[in-house]
């Protein structure tokens, strides 16, 4: 038998070709035809955000200044520099007990990287607001609502509205002066919810005003629940975009 | 990639001549030659016409025996009862008979035409609202990879880098430990929050906090379903077009009002007197 060169080991074998489905164009090596552009798509994981072909207007940049893609990579930039972050981090504050806070310190001062990734997340969710926000009033210029994409834009709203949250609740998190007299801010306006806002203000501070239980109410919200809920909403924004024809216009 | 099929070399030395890419002038040379020996066998070029059309359709149908029949029966069933493409047991009955060939009994009646070089036919038993209808027009589209992957990849790369360098130079702000009996000279929610704190210093915090954000998200909302005006071109939607121009321009004035222009107390200064008041 022929000795094999390197490329031919690794590639005809059970397990290479378990891990890439026939057609991937990691199983024999890509080609730059219509074919394997095409296989490239549809034996991939990004088939279910991309189809084969796209609309030829919608890869120009003023068309859409990639505002939804970055607004998604700011998501998961937010997600992996948050975990990081929950690596050294512990919700907890009250008299005497401050650790929240010693977190916060400790981790700029002797964590490996801490204070850069602290930033990253923190510029990153500043970021993300500003994109999703720009995304909303770039689809609403272009009439990108129109039928048959309406739902897709009340989707998009409970998005902005999940980005706000996200946001705020990680706000209290450093349990500084800065983080608890801006959520107080906030959280006074919930109390003004007609017929039921004290009830209202109870459940989101776990108490009658903020403290320790918020602090664990919010971080449970912000690394749990809110992203949960984000990401089911952002599966399903990015599946009418394709169900609903793929990217709108051109004009 | 093979040369079996022949190339018109005439075509192809005429095309390279005029400069043409060498893989056009191959194809156009191969079609060339296609049609030439369509020309020499006696074949006709291009569409064909109506009529041509309905006389291959005959001849195909009297060579295919039952088969035709099924396509002509069809029709009529679905115009009497299957409204909504639903059949009473009776009608579907009447169809199958009708597709086998006139009660014909035996499997061989199905219709398939045992000499002829057709190899399938036309199912004529699934009702027209059976099928999904896909009526997407031809578009000017581009394969996903490389291009618009490449321009995706492009922008996450300059967003994460920008995002990188901020962050290596900017400290994200960490104040001092957390005081509820120490209310701070200047306290502000965070930007996104600010038109609503803004709003706060005219109204009953009742409608700033509650009811004008409710009612501007219920506008959010609600506006693909209010605005039906169908075009999409900013010349036909102005009305729209400026409601929102002034609702951002609204939201961020008192953004940066309540931002860069409220000091201690909330009261008004102006940013180069007493400095920002502001925090990210």
């Amino acid at each position: 038998m022929a000795k094999k060169d390197l490329k031919t080991t690794v590639q005809d074998n059970v397990i290479w070709k378990s891990i890439f489905r026939p057609g991937s164009i990691y199983r024999k090596g890509y080609r730059d035809t219509s074919r394997d552009r095409a296989l490239a798509s549809m034996n991939n994981v990004l088939y279910h955000l991309h189809p084969v072909k796209v609309k030829r207007h919608g890869l120009k940049l003023t068309y859409t200044y990639c505002l939804g893609g970055l607004s998604f990579f700011m998501f998961i930039l937010l997600t992996v520099t948050g975990i990081f972050l929950m690596f050294f981090y512990t919700p907890a504050a009250g008299a005497g007990t401050e650790v929240a806070y010693l977190n916060m310190r400790e981790l700029s001062a002797s964590v490996t990287f801490g204070q850069l990734v602290r930033n990253l997340h923190r510029w990153g969710a500043h970021a993300m607001v500003f994109t999703v926000f720009l995304h909303m009033a770039r689809v609403f210029y272009h009439g990108a609502y129109k039928p048959p994409r309406e739902f897709n834009w009340v989707v998009g709203v409970i998005l902005l509205i999940l980005t706000l949250l996200l946001s705020f609740t990680g706000y209290l998190l450093p349990w500084d002066q800065l983080a608890l007299w801006a959520v107080t801010v906030g959280t006074e306006m919930m109390g003004f919810t007609p017929v039921f806002g004290e009830q209202v203000q109870f459940v989101l501070l776990g108490g009658v005003e903020i403290g320790p239980n918020t602090l664990l109410r919010w971080y449970v919200l912000h690394v749990l629940f809110i992203p949960f809920v984000t990401v089911v909403f952002l599966a399903v924004h990015f599946w009418r975009i394709r169900k609903d024809g793929g990217i709108s216009g051109p004009l | 990639m093979s040369d079996e099929v022949e190339i018109d070399q005439e075509v192809y030395d005429r095309l390279i001549g005029e400069g043409k890419n060498e893989r056009i002038a191959r194809a156009k040379a191969k079609a060339a030659a296609v049609r030439k020996s369509k020309i020499a066998e006696g074949q006709s070029l291009g569409p064909r016409s109506a009529e041509e059309n309905a006389k291959a359709l005959e001849e195909f149908r009297a060579s295919a025996g039952g088969g035709g029949v099924a396509t002509k029966t069809a029709a009529p069933a679905d115009a009497g009862g299957a409204a909504g493409g639903r059949l009473t047991p009776e009608q579907r009955a009447a169809r199958v008979a009708a597709s086998l060939g006139n009660g014909g009994s035996e499997p061989a009646s199905l219709g398939v035409p045992t000499s002829s070089d057709h190899t399938h036919r036309l199912l004529a038993l699934v009702p027209p609202a059976g099928i999904q209808q896909v009526q997407s027009k031809q578009m000017d589209k581009v394969y996903t990879w490389p291009h618009l992957l490449l321009v995706e990849f492009v922008a996450l790369l300059a967003a994460g880098s920008l995002l990188l360098i901020a962050s290596f130079f900017l400290d994200a702000p960490l104040g001092s430990l957390a005081n509820p009996n120490e209310v701070p000279a200047i306290n502000k929610a965070p930007w996104y929050f600010m038109g609503l704190q803004e709003l706060l210093r005219y109204f009953h915090p009742m409608v700033a906090g509650v009811t004008l954000p409710g009612v501007f998200v219920v506008a959010l909302l609600a506006a693909p379903y209010v605005d039906k005006n169908p075009s999409a071109h900013p010349e036909n939607r102005k009305v729209a077009n400026m409601a929102f121009t002034f609702f951002l321009a609204f939201w961020g004035l008192l953004v940066i009002i309540g931002s860069f222009l409220r000091g201690a107390g909330y009261e008004f200064v102006w940013p180069w007197v007493e400095g920002l008041g502001f925090t990210l």
